[in-house]
């Protein structure tokens, strides 16, 4: 294999895996927040020893999230130094803002977080938690705006460099491989890089995942206490907490899901077509449900909606959505092949197109997975209200309770195939119509270097895996402290307790 | 002063935080097998707990600021030390994960494997980092295009290496220094005993890698006849590391801490100033080099980030300092610790 293929499938590889724990970090902290206020406001201990169980948990993922994040900083200079000349002068302050603004606030306050309980007031502590949670998504912010930008790229002009004096080049110029090294992107506007035109539907997407990520946790770990038969009490109230937040996230994840299509749909055709295994341009375009694709053959078959891709496009049912066929376009395709002949041109497109299966399949198990959560929210809501959620004795509720356990997967699903429609879907550019992957990768690294690092990380990771479920389950089964246990509260806090006048529920 | 200047400084800045900073965490690490007792383990991860984290971040933030900063100088470096990075990010995954799991089960076996991980990645890791500082000050052959020309089995020569075992025991001294002002009774005196003999063999390597600056860095006098304040610096730093054992016999620990500090920043500085206005130094061919100017950014994201650390760096070192402050004191282990 040759070390551009290496260097993908290290990045995804690494990327993949750290995207398993900040969403949870992120999800947990914002359940964290309203757990520790509801205790500050109730005074209950309940809340306090729910607060002190999802800190433990939040600290472990946190743990992991961090060990992995470090690798990911360093990878655009280890594996993609090409790109990172090429974008540095853009991609780099977006890197550089998410450490100064985000990672400081959570470590330094996942230190009062986690250590805190003795050294400082509920106020302050509660402060704290709230400061993790803000940086969490403050770190989602500037990453999500770095990837974006090199989704649609835009605030920026190309500027070619000879012996240090730069010329700025004419907007629409294509790059030619030997410009490499000479010519780079440049910032001209940097609120247009952070406003770029596919950021902040991204981001509002991503943060409503990570919601509903902690959320199912909550959920999940609370049914699974529930159908035990232990620490009721406790998985009530937690169940509510997630209950209330996933219901609102997976509700905001249908919406914001749709905004992110249309803004791909406008923003990168290309992609919105193989997500959807759009090959001819047609009028009445119908949205796809489920189905495959035969590359080969360049068909889909598919569940479909007639014309709802065409009403979501153009707001009718009519007018058609540009299919692969025609994707990139002819101008394009001639401006970067000069010479190229009418006859040749279907041939040199293809070499434009991801990989339109496995665009289609991820994209569309996402939509699932997140139509299916919505639906199991429903009827969560549904038995909740009618009070049946916490009668495990009846058969309905013991398979809802079921699936409430295994819903926990659920997000997981959605974020690792979101990632890969969003990621697959912009093949094969590194930044959209401006670099290729192959242009972006290290020179200087070889292929049997990135093997030795992938079977590290694969060695590492797999490890650092076993050990974290094994950790969390052993939590998990341990449980929350008892109120006995927790009467080693320092004074300030116990204060609080006997001044709200509750500390039984 | 320019902005190529200011952002030299910032990095600097940067890397010294992170140096003097997860320097004492790191030195923990080293110096932790030598600590039998699991309750003097224990304390050992607990005066590092809050503090860890926030430390690698320095790493982080001046990573990120390089890139921004030097693009050029991020994508060579990172790329040339490609397997080098993959180690030490190797070893920071072990560390941060050792801290986090270590006491979560009472199985010796358990503890036993993470408190080794936990203590041979930190002393790998500082001796990658000395390394790496070791090819910057010695420098790395450069192509035309700045991409790094050399192999791995050449970052690892005789100065370099050398640089990396001061590293390791310029942290573990340091971060000995650091448990004795966190720790108390029998635990305290036990550290307090590896103090001496660690600023001495620190010395030790100091002196031998000064010999050796002199045999493979012969153009270092003329930098020095052209910038006398590197003597001047050099002598305040190895009068600071001398300081240490004075603040200790005085009982002042707190100084004590503050000295290494300081002896660290004063190291940092004498790269900072003989290093200057070199990004890479690339030998054996010196035209191939990155600068401050051939590796910087745009004049505008220069500023850009400029007001972005203008914001963002007070704010920083205001609750750095508060956390710092609320965690004062002696370390004891209760419900919350590792
Ligand atoms: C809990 C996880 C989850 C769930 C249930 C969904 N998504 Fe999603 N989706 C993500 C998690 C995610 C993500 C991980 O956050 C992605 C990956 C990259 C990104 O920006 O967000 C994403 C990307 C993403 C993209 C691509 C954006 C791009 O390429 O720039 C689209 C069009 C959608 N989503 C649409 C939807 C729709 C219509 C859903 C129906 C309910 C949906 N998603 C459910
Ligand atoms: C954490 C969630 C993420 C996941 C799971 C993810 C997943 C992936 C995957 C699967 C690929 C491989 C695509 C391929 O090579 O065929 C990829 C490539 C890449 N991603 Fe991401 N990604 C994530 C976030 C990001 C972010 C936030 C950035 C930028 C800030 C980014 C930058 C890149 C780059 C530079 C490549 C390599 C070039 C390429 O192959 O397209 N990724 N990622
Ligand atoms: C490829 C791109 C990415 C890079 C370079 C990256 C970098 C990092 C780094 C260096 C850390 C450790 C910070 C520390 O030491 O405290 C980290 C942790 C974290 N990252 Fe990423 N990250 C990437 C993708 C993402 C994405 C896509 C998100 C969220 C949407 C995210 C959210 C977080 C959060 C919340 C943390 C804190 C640790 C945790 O919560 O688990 N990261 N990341």
């Amino acid at each position: 294999m040759d070390a551009e293929l290496l260097a993908r499938i290290q990045f995804a590889f690494t990327a993949s895996f750290h995207y398993l724990f900040p969403p949870m970090s992120i999800g947990l902290g914002i359940c964290l927040v309203i757990m520790e206020g509801i205790w500050l406001k109730t005074g209950n201990i309940l809340y306090h020893n729910m607060a002190r169980y999802w800190t433990r948990v939040f600290a472990l993922t946190f743990a992991v999230g961090v060990a992995t994040g470090i690798v990911l900083e360093f990878e655009f200079g280890t594996n993609w130094s090409t790109y990172s000349r090429f974008v540095g002068d853009i991609f780099g302050s977006a890197l550089a803002a998410e450490g100064i603004f985000a990672f400081f606030l959570e470590s330094g306050f996942l230190a009062i977080l986690l250590f805190g309980w003795n050294k400082v007031g509920p106020k302050m502590h509660f402060f704290s938690t709230c400061m993790v949670a803000f940086g969490s998504h403050f770190s989602a912010v500037w990453i999500i705006v770095a990837n974006s930008w090199m989704q649609t790229p835009a605030g920026f002009h190309l500027e070619r460099t000879v012996e240090g004096v730069p010329t700025i080049l004419p907007p629409g110029y294509v790059l030619q491989p030997s410009d490499l090294g000479s010519v780079r992107a440049v910032v001209d506007d940097f609120w247009a890089v952070v406003f770029c035109p596919s950021s902040m539907e991204r981001l509002s997407h991503v943060l409503m995942a990570a919601w509903m990520t902690g959320a199912f946790m909550v959920i999940s770990v609370s049914a699974y206490y529930i159908l035990r038969g232990r620490h009721l009490e406790f998985a009530k109230a937690s169940m509510r907490i997630g209950l209330a937040v996933g219901a609102f996230a997976a509700v905001m994840q249908l919406v914001t899901g749709s905004i992110s299509a249309a803004g791909v749909m406008k923003n990168q055709p290309v992609k919105l077509a193989a997500m959807e295994g759009l090959f001819e341009t047609k009028e009445y375009t119908p949205m796809a449900i489920a189905g495959y694709v035969d590359e080969k053959n360049e068909k889909t078959t598919a569940l479909e909606i007639p014309g709802l891709l065409s009403f979501l496009a153009n707001g009718n049912f009519k007018t058609p959505v540009p299919g692969l066929k025609d994707l990139p376009t002819d101008e394009f395709i001639k401006a970067r092949h000069p010479g190229v002949s009418p006859q040749d041109i279907p041939k040199v497109r293809q070499t434009y197109w991801p990989d339109i299966p496995a665009v289609f399949q991820a994209y569309h198990l996402m939509i699932s997975v997140g139509v299916a959560l919505i639906g199991l929210m429903v009827v969560t809501w549904f038995f909740w209200w009618k009070g049946w959620l916490f009668q495990p004795d009846w058969w309905a509720s013991k398979v809802l309770l079921l699936l409430l356990i295994f819903s926990v997967l659920g997000p997981q699903i959605g974020n690792q195939t979101g990632w890969f429609t969003a990621e697959l879907g912009r093949q094969p550019w590194v930044v959209t119509d401006l670099l290729l992957i192959s242009q972006g990768v290290s020179k200087v690294v070889a292929a049997n270097q990135i093997v030795a690092s992938i079977i590290m990380f694969m060695v590492v990771y797999a490890l650092l895996f076993l050990v974290f479920i094994y950790l969390l389950n052993k939590k998990i089964q341990h449980g929350p402290d008892t109120e006995e246990e927790s009467l080693d509260l320092p004074e300030s806090w116990k204060m609080l307790a006997e001044r709200k006048g509750s500390a039984r529920n | 002063m320019d902005l190529n200047i200011v952002w030299y400084i910032l990095v600097g800045v940067l890397f010294t935080g992170y140096a003097v900073l997860d320097g004492f965490d790191l030195g923990v690490g080293a110096v932790y097998l030598f600590a039998k007792k699991d309750e003097d383990r224990r304390l050992f991860l607990n005066s590092i707990g809050p503090f860890w984290d926030g430390n690698e971040v320095w790493l982080v933030t001046g990573g990120g600021a390089l890139f921004a900063a030097f693009p050029e100088a991020y994508a060579t470096v990172f790329s040339g030390f490609y397997l080098a990075f993959m180690l030490l990010l190797c070893c920071l995954i072990f560390r941060a994960v050792a801290i986090e799991f270590r006491s979560k089960e009472t199985w010796p076996w358990w503890r036993a494997m993470w408190d080794v991980a936990f203590s041979v990645s930190s002393i790998v890791a500082s001796l990658l980092i000395g390394v790496a500082m070791g090819n910057m000050v010695v420098g790395i052959p450069l192509d035309a295009d700045h991409e790094f020309a050399g192999t791995f089995f050449g970052l690892l020569n005789p100065y370099s290496l050398a640089l990396g075992l001061t590293t390791v025991f310029l942290f573990a001294m340091h971060g000995t220094i650091y448990l004795a002002m966190k720790t108390e009774g029998g635990t305290q005196a036990l550290v307090r005993g590896w103090i001496k003999p660690l600023i001495m063999v620190f010395l030790f390597f100091f002196f031998i890698l000064n010999l050796l600056t002199l045999v493979y860095q012969p153009q270092i006098i003329d930098i020095v006849r052209e910038r006398p304040v590197i003597l001047l610096v050099g002598v305040v730093t190895v009068l600071m590391a001398l300081n240490v054992p004075r603040e200790f016999a005085a009982g002042r620990e707190f100084l004590a801490f503050l000295s290494s500090c300081g002896t660290m920043g004063g190291l940092m500085l004498l790269f900072g100033i003989s290093h200057f206005p070199y990004m890479v130094l690339s030998m054996p061919t010196p035209e191939n080099s990155l600068t401050i100017y051939n590796a910087a950014s745009s004049p505008k994201t220069l500023m850009i980030m400029l007001i972005i650390a203008t914001i963002g760096v007070p704010i920083v070192l205001a609750y750095t300092a508060s956390i710092y402050w609320i965690f004062r004191g002696k370390t004891k282990l209760d419900s919350h610790s590792y």
